[in-house]
């Protein structure tokens, strides 16, 4: 009888020394997890179950260049129109010679689903991110511009010139390509494209087509919209209004 | 005893001095320093594995803030007097890359300045 009553004493007494160890190595673990994650910041990747895209109601869309403009100020273009000047934005002018009716809208990169760039790509400095964000890796890319002639909206530059004074989150340089990045650096703060942002009509609808209750989404389930190109099956993630 | 410990330590003293002379080391510009992200010497060796790392995770997958990032690296350790890394012998990149001859691709694209600087330049 007693043999037992020691046995009991010396497993309650294991019992709580496992108990206090555990919450001791809690306690002395905690504040080392929580700093990691502080200096991590951001730890989890772009995924999938997001595909970013804009709706470009051309209605709206007024004779004003604010959008071009503060794509240039946002990742640092110069804003020049020379030929070997990077345009990431531009606006385009339509007129139908039959009718006279004009219209102007802004064009850049369609952030395509299936991108022909990506396809041509030597070096799979092309590609997409999981969120449906077309981009250059300027590390790989050789500067070959096999992706400016496979884009059917023109929407890549080449860097001809060095540059100086880069913005700290747009890095660009000579000897690569590149293209609207739908402000990356922005959406991964939670921010819109700078373009979305500053057209004064609200013209560019900037959200998640992969979301069925995002504003866009219900946008484009209840108005008419068209794929610039629709013919080439690109599925785009730029969609126009009243084109 | 004491005695013999203080002329050792003079001793070496002496020497490192003597060979930071004849090897012409970098006497770099550490910025604001500080508590780095890494242990210095283990950063002198690994800097360009785990930025490589980190900029592949940033471009392909978006994941921004993590602590190897370049923009970290500048923002401690630009120099106090005209914000930059490169740019003089005593910088904090250029000094050591220059002494070892191994060019520096990153700032060719990358922005070589503290970017809260470049912040308040703007709104000056």
């Amino acid at each position: 009888m007693s043999d037992t009553n020691e046995m009991s004493n010396t497993s309650e007494q294991r019992r709580q020394f496992l108990k206090t160890s555990v919450g001791a190595a809690a306690v002395a673990i905690a504040p080392g997890m929580l700093m990691f994650d502080m200096a991590h910041g951001k730890t989890e990747a772009v995924s999938g179950k997001v595909r970013w895209g804009m709706l470009i109601n051309t209605a709206n869309c007024e004779d004003c260049d604010k959008c071009v403009k503060a794509c240039n100020k946002e990742n640092g273009l110069s804003g020049g129109l020379s030929p070997t000047d990077s345009q990431w934005i531009r606006k385009v002018e339509l007129k139908d010679m039959r009718t006279e009716r004009s219209l102007a809208l802004p064009m850049m990169c369609q952030h395509c689903a299936e991108p022909p760039c990506v396809d041509v790509c030597p070096t799979g400095a092309s590609f997409k991110r999981a969120d449906g964000i077309v981009l250059v890796d300027k590390h790989i890319c050789i500067g070959c511009r096999y992706c400016m002639m496979a884009c059917p909206y023109k929407a890549r530059s080449f860097v001809h010139e060095p540059l100086h004074d880069q913005k700290p989150d747009v890095p660009r340089g000579k000897g690569v390509v590149e293209s609207c990045t739908m402000c990356v650096q922005r959406i991964d703060k939670g921010l819109q494209p700078a373009c979305a942002e500053a057209c004064p009509n609200k013209s560019i609808l900037f959200g998640n087509l992969n979301d069925p209750g995002s504003e866009i989404s219900i946008k484009m389930r209840t108005e008419a919209s068209t794929q610039v190109r629709a013919d080439l099956g690109l599925d785009t993630g730029l969609r126009y209004q009243g084109i | 005893m004491s005695k013999l410990f203080a002329l050792l330590a003079i001793l070496c003293m002496c020497a490192s001095a003597t060979a930071t002379e004849i090897y012409g080391m970098p006497k770099l510009d550490i910025g604001k320093g500080g508590q780095c992200v890494a242990d210095p010497q283990w950063m002198r060796k690994n800097h360009m594995r785990v930025l490589f790392q980190q900029r592949d995770e940033t471009v392909h997958q978006g994941m921004r803030g993590g602590k190897f990032s370049l923009k970290n690296c500048i923002e401690c350790h630009a120099s106090l007097r005209d914000n930059s890394v490169t740019g003089r012998a005593d910088s904090f990149c250029e000094g050591c890359h220059s002494f070892e001859a191994v060019k520096i691709d990153c700032f060719e694209c990358h922005s070589s300045k503290r970017s809260s600087s470049l912040v308040q330049g703007e709104s000056k």
